[in-house]
């Protein structure tokens, strides 16, 4: 192993070595052409970037870091799918790609003059940022938690917070031993986000209800969700939270009620699935589509097209054999208000606590 | 914490612990056949990830459960006859094929998936294996909760790495196969094929690790996800130093890990917030270093561990 390190870095350093004999061949004739590159660029810079209107339909490319059945992601795929479905786009995708690479991908859907490049920042919030300023011609698109960032880094994320705080009433109504459990995959604000507004929601109608909270660590660990519901089961949980895969399957096993997020699993698990937060991405997409076809991209929050008033999240159908109607009224009152902009729900996106 | 302490005498928390402890009795039970016979197996995460996918898309595909199982083990047994092939018959570093397998197996796996299934949206659900109801054994007190309501193949699991103790102990082949992990050149000189020995002893060894894959996707879920071994083939390679290479101290390390895991979900939720929750998500593996460093300070490694053998060469 050590005679491999060694080998790794006289390599290394040759190649360095050889960089340098390059640069010191340089003709004064190439430094001047390179200096004026640079003005070039420089002047690019600050004139902004000249959007062009784009004839349909445009190239757009998704990264994503997780596969395109994960429950977030593939909403976005949804709306993509059906935005080259109108023949608005042509859609290419990169799933699984690990944040240590997603730099690259990016990059290279960049150099190969996507119109649109729509990507997940968050773990690479600096390297993703850095692309954006080194493609000014490139509109990107990226899921994140931060500011949008100009000219051309518009942001997004899962603002569904008022179809969960639906789901909440829902929920805080049917728990019979007032204890509702929570398990997510990590504690990041998209997640504490939407366990916040359901649980407020929960307490809305339900002051007494206690709350167990768990994160697994793992957006992908079915068995492990699985075996924490368990766990909150055992802890007189009747209605879970099922923030991640698994948490249904264990609810449908111990005969006990659960609530759907990001995507509607009623159909998989009948009678156990009482209430799921949707998330659509399409207003979004299609704004974003829109801005680039007619060459109005700037940097901008679409975060509040994730909201219900814009029709970028809801509540799936209730079904009165398993929600009694008055509490579905109770909800459809709520739900009028939220559109009316008459109620706000909170953001609160730090780590909830158990209270149980 | 008095109440966190009675969580470890309920009958549904040794349950949860064998559970979760299932796939890492599969894979250590093999881990521990590889290294006997002196190879190490790093391709287990990957083994673990193919069995995992072929078993749960033979099953998918109409195979019946037990179908998938064999399925599985036979993904297992091919990406084995592989690593043993670079490991053993070219001689190659145990190392680099092992990750190599990893990584090979675990793309593969995906790609497989992608192709099989181009189009899923959410990923099909299967008819998993159901949990036990024998006759008399099942309602046992305590013990038939924990051990006899798990599904067939905790029991298959169990009765593996039992099996694999008594025939590394007590058979001639066992003996041929430990022989082969300290010192294969007098293997050699009883006139016994070293290569076939160390050849059936990884394809035999990651068979069992596919099967700790399949026990994922066909009894502790119903669907087959990205990276869903998390890393419990890892845990099978420190479990078997652990057990200082033996079969039963194995199967207790596994069960003792998933305790330890069983334990942090509920500690979490018992803490009341007070601590964050990455403290518990550590504890199974502080726990694990702990039991390291008091359970294997005597133990030795077979002494041709991980040293190829070529005929002739001294």
């Amino acid at each position: 192993m050590l005679l491999f390190g060694e080998q790794h870095r006289a390599t290394n350093s040759g190649f360095v070595a050889g960089r340098e004999m390059d640069l010191d061949r340089l003709s004064a004739s190439r430094r001047r052409v390179l200096a004026g590159i640079g003005a070039a660029g420089v002047t690019g810079l600050m004139s902004g970037p000249a959007w062009a209107a784009k004839a349909r339909p445009v190239s757009v490319a998704l990264v994503a870091s997780v596969p395109i059945e994960q429950q977030w992601v593939s909403r976005i795929h949804l709306a993509l799918k059906a935005a080259a479905a109108r023949g608005d786009i042509t859609y290419v995708y990169s799933e699984n790609v690990a944040n240590t690479d997603a730099e690259r991908v990016i990059r290279e859907y960049a150099e190969a003059k996507k119109d649109l490049v729509i990507a997940e920042a968050f773990g690479l919030e600096r390297p993703a940022r850095k692309i954006s300023a080194d493609y000014k011609g490139t509109a990107f698109l990226m899921g994140s938690s931060f500011p949008a960032q100009a000219p051309n880094f518009s942001v997004f994320d899962n603002y569904i917070q008022d179809a969960s705080y639906l789901t909440g009433i829902v929920a805080g109504k049917a728990t019979k031993s007032n204890v509702i459990g929570l398990v997510g995959g990590y504690a990041i604000p998209e997640v504490n986000r939407l366990m916040h507004a359901f649980m407020a929601g929960a307490r809305s109608v339900n002051p007494d209800v206690k709350f167990l909270i768990s994160f697994i660590n793992s957006w992908y660990d079915p068995p492990k969700a699985k075996e924490t519901a368990f766990a909150m089961i055992e802890r007189k949980a009747d209605v879970l939270y099922a923030e991640r895969f698994g948490v249904s399957d264990a609810a449908k096993e111990r005969g006990v009620k659960a609530i759907g997020n990001v995507i509607d699993t009623s159909s998989q698990y009948p009678g156990t699935v009482i209430a799921s937060a949707l998330w659509h991405m399409e207003p979004t997409i299609d704004r974003a589509v829109a801005k680039v076809i007619d060459a109005s991209w700037s940097a901008e929050d679409y975060g509040p097209w994730s909201g219900m008033a814009k029709g970028g999240c809801s509540l799936a159908p209730l079904d009165p054999a398993l929600v009694p109607q008055a509490v579905i009224d109770q909800v459809r009152a709520r739900e009028a208000e939220i559109r009316s902009g008459a109620f706000k729900v909170a953001i609160d996106d730090s780590e909830p606590k158990p209270t149980a | 914490m008095q109440a966190s302490l009675d969580l470890l005498f309920t009958v549904a928390f040794w349950g949860a612990a064998l559970r979760i402890a299932t796939p890492l009795i599969f894979g250590v039970a093999g881990a521990v056949l590889c290294e006997r016979a002196g190879v190490l197996n790093l391709g287990i995460e990957g083994i673990m990830t193919a069995g995992a996918m072929t078993g749960w898309l033979a099953v998918h595909f109409g195979a019946g459960l037990w179908g998938g199982v064999l399925v599985a083990a036979l993904t297992g047994a091919g990406l084995g006859l592989l690593l043993a092939g670079l490991t053993v018959k070219l001689g190659l570093s145990q190392h680099v094929s092992g990750l190599a397998v990893t990584l090979l197996a675990t793309s593969a796996s995906y790609f497989g998936y992608r192709l099989a299934l181009p189009a899923a949206a959410s990923p099909p659900r299967i008819e998993p294996f159901r949990p036990l109801d024998l006759p008399v054994l099942s309602d046992l007190p305590i013990l038939g909760p924990i051990l006899f309501q798990q599904t067939a193949l905790t029991l298959l699991a169990i009765a593996a790495i039992l099996g694999l103790g008594l025939f590394l102990a007590r058979t001639p082949l066992g003996l041929a196969v430990r022989a082969v992990g300290e010192n294969p050149a007098a293997v050699e000189a009883q006139g016994i094929d070293v290569h076939a020995l160390r050849i059936g002893a990884v394809v035999a060894g990651s068979a069992l690790m596919a099967l700790g894959g399949a026990f994922l996707t066909l009894s502790a879920f119903n669907a087959f996800f990205f990276e869903m071994v998390a890393g419990r083939g890892w845990i099978c390679i420190a479990l078997t130093v652990f057990a200082g290479w033996r079969p039963a101290k194995a199967l207790l390390g596994a069960v003792l890990f998933g305790a330890f895991d069983a334990f942090q979900v509920r500690l979490q939720q018992a803490s009341g917030g007070l601590v964050p929750g990455q403290v518990f998500l550590m504890l199974p593996y502080l726990l694990s270093i702990a039991a390291l460093l008091i359970g294997a300070r005597h133990a030795s490694a077979p002494k041709a561990l991980m040293r190829p053998y070529i005929r002739g060469e001294r």
